[in-house]
């Protein structure tokens, strides 16, 4: 997504229009960088793991629709955007046993640190990545189930 | 209490518009003002969080139904028979019963906006202390109510997975027997 030039060679017109292009080129990695604050900052500011992880797939959704589906699925294909989710599911659920060693289901193990420190707050933030992975790549899969793979409807017979 | 209640009208007029109107592009933008306004009533009821959350997933959800919805018929046509009729009969007794139950229930909440802070309560006290996050919706949300959050998760994935495997072109299956179909052409 950082590239200076992602034009996709074969078809250097597809998507949107040159503004678009240079806009979404300026401004999409510094719409990911403040998804990842969100995530990593969600035990100290409002946001977290959900809200961040929408903002990085809404970057990528712009990636894609501004240059095209042929560069935005080399920067994070299918298959991989469903990796991406099914480790951060088995991440959570993870963190969740890790739990156990401590007593009980979802048992913040971890030391509990300084408040208001970036490192604080045991699992909070471990959980709040591994939701931030699972949505981003939930939420991409999603839109490109929806937006390319189509349902090929029978036309009705009236 | 004023704006609040401009606002929820506000919404109530914008659902019933994308209900009635007949291009679906124009339903899909008035569900987004619906949404967009309900944003700004979590932040008028001092909830950056769910706010912020409301905010990107609308924006998102409205990008997908606008690329998604390219359905130039008008769906909302009544063609009769006897299986429309049926559908609209269920639905509507669906909502008497819910309607019965809702308005049985209201009898036991308490007021709006009262402060009856029963387990807040303790979290408020407690949350900082306990969890160490100084964002108290995160030490609910990951800490005192992780098992709902994991379910939360967990219905995600499912709708993720489920409308894969209802999108997909061919199943695994299918593909196999074509690639072995066209093996057999050539020989």
């Amino acid at each position: 997504m950082l590239r200076t030039n992602p034009y996709d060679p074969a078809n250097p017109n597809a998507g949107m229009t040159l503004i678009v292009k240079t806009i979404v080129r300026f401004v999409g990695g510094m719409i990911v960088i403040f998804g990842i604050y969100l995530i990593l900052h969600g035990h100290l500011s409002p946001g977290g793991g959900f809200a961040g992880g929408v903002i990085v797939a809404s970057a990528l959704v712009l990636h894609m629709l501004s240059y095209g589906k042929a560069v935005a699925l080399k920067e994070l294909s299918h298959s991989r955007a469903s990796f991406f989710e099914s480790i951060g599911a088995l991440l959570f659920l993870i963190l969740a046993l890790i739990g156990f060693a401590g007593g009980y289901f979802f048992f913040n193990v971890l030391p509990k640190g300084e408040p208001f420190e970036i490192f604080s707050a045991g699992i909070i933030p471990l959980c709040n990545i591994a939701v931030g992975t699972k949505v981003t790549g939930a939420l991409f899969a999603a839109f490109i189930v929806l937006v390319l793979l189509r349902l090929k409807v029978k036309k009705f017979k009236e | 209490m004023f704006e609040l209640i401009a606002l929820l009208v506000f919404m109530i007029i914008g659902a019933i518009i994308a209900v009635e109107i007949r291009s679906l592009l124009s339903a899909v933008v008035a569900i987004g003002a619906v949404g967009f306004a309900l944003c700004l009533v979590f932040f008028l009821l001092r909830a950056p969080d769910v706010a912020i959350t409301q905010l990107v997933v609308e924006v998102l959800v409205l990008v997908i139904l606008i690329r998604a919805t390219g359905v130039k018929r008008d769906l909302t046509e009544f063609r009769g028979g006897p299986k429309e009729i049926f559908a609209v009969v269920s639905v509507l007794l669906f909502i008497l019963i819910f309607g019965l139950f809702t308005v049985w229930s209201l009898h036991f909440i308490p007021k709006f906006g009262e402060p009856l802070m029963l387990v807040s309560k303790e979290y408020i006290s407690k949350g900082l202390m306990e969890t160490g996050a100084a964002n108290i919706v995160s030490s609910v949300l990951f800490d005192y109510r992780g098992f709902d959050t994991l379910g939360e998760a967990t219905v995600l994935f499912t709708a993720i997975i489920g409308a894969i495997a209802v999108l997909r072109k061919k199943g695994r299956k299918k593909l196999a027997e074509t690639d072995a179909e066209e093996k057999y052409a050539k020989d």
